[in-house]
């Protein structure tokens, strides 16, 4: 097990091992994403409120997830870098970035678009509105301070530090709907063994918020490779690597 | 259920389709920008260690990787 691990955090397994994941994880997030579209879009009935426009869910909700999840991700993987002192972590943290960024972007304005009809507005200074605007910034900050580095050392070890600090937000993110009185409405999947929608409603949403999983897993996959070739200066086996490239794209 | 009445969203056709829209650009870019970043450092990292290579023991085989 410990082998397998150490085994994994070497630069040049993981790199293959990223590249040999990638499709699988790629295509079977494209055939959930089909599935659970239909689901969502045909199977599921309209909403006793909102009608069609609750349909929105199965995007907005599977974004905003993964926008607070890659967060974790991110973070974790920092924590580990600047503990342990991997290499490889550090890359995992810097790869996480840019996607967790779209991933808010995308819950932030799917979001608003489901508040014109909804709150009759597209922005409001609500509590879970502002600190998921918040979660942008950090992700935002994070790449900043990244990119004003030369040395990727530093800006490993530097932005590990706002990547820890900043997971706090998370939290208030995720419980914002319930500490404060929000205008955005409450979990609909959170209460266990009960969920607040029904079954048809409910599995095009977990199948969804599966398939971002499986997305971000697969972008992820290219990320930590580019990442990893930043960090290898006159590597050995970078050479051997390169030729096997344009074969797999 | 007709085909027009699925696409006119009981009224909320702007609003649902532009979000559906606006995913699939997010993940289709998101996808195209990893993979055009991974293709600019595979590009770097050939030609630093071709460059190297070509230091030590002038040209080798590894011409060949591009």
């Amino acid at each position: 097990m410990w082998l397998w691990f150490y085994k994994l955090a070497s630069p040049p397994y993981a790199y293959a091992v990223a590249g040999k994941l990638r499709p699988w994880l790629l295509w079977s997030a494209i055939a959930l994403m089909i599935v659970a579209a239909y689901g969502g879009l045909v199977i599921a009935p309209p909403d006793y409120q909102q009608k069609d426009a609750f349909r929105i869910i199965y995007v907005h909700v599977p974004a905003a997830t993964m926008s607070l999840s890659v967060y974790v991700v991110l973070a974790v993987a920092a924590g580990i870098g600047v503990i342990w002192r991997i290499k490889l972590a550090h890359a995992v943290a810097a790869a996480c970035a840019p996607i967790g960024a779209w991933f808010t972007v995308l819950a932030l304005a799917t979001g608003s678009i489901w508040g014109k009809p909804m709150w009759g507005t597209w922005w409001e200074w609500d509590p879970r509105l502002t600190s998921e605007l918040i979660q942008l910034f950090l992700y935002l900050g994070y790449m900043a301070l990244r990119s004003s580095f030369d040395d990727t050392q530093r800006a490993d070890r530097a932005s590990a530090i706002l990547a820890i600090v900043g997971v706090v937000n998370v939290p208030v993110v995720k419980y914002s709907v319930i500490w404060w009185n929000s205008l955005h409405q409450g979990p609909s999947i959170s209460k266990l063994g009960a969920p607040s929608i029904t079954s048809d409603m409910l599995w095009p949403l977990l199948t969804m918020m599966l398939a971002f999983m499986l997305y971000f897993a697969a972008v992820l996959c290219d990320r930590i490779r580019s990442e990893i070739l930043k960090r290898e200066r006159n590597a050995s086996w970078l050479s051997s690597v390169m030729s096997t490239r344009g074969a797999e794209a | 259920m007709s085909m027009a009445e699925f696409f006119r969203m009981g009224g909320y056709a702007g609003y649902v389709w532009s979000c559906y829209g606006l995913t699939l650009v997010v993940l289709l870019g998101n996808l195209w920008f990893a993979r055009r970043e991974l293709d600019s450092q595979v590009l770097r990292a050939t030609r630093r260690t071709q460059a190297s290579a070509s230091e030590t023991s002038g040209s080798g085989p590894l011409g060949r990787a591009s």
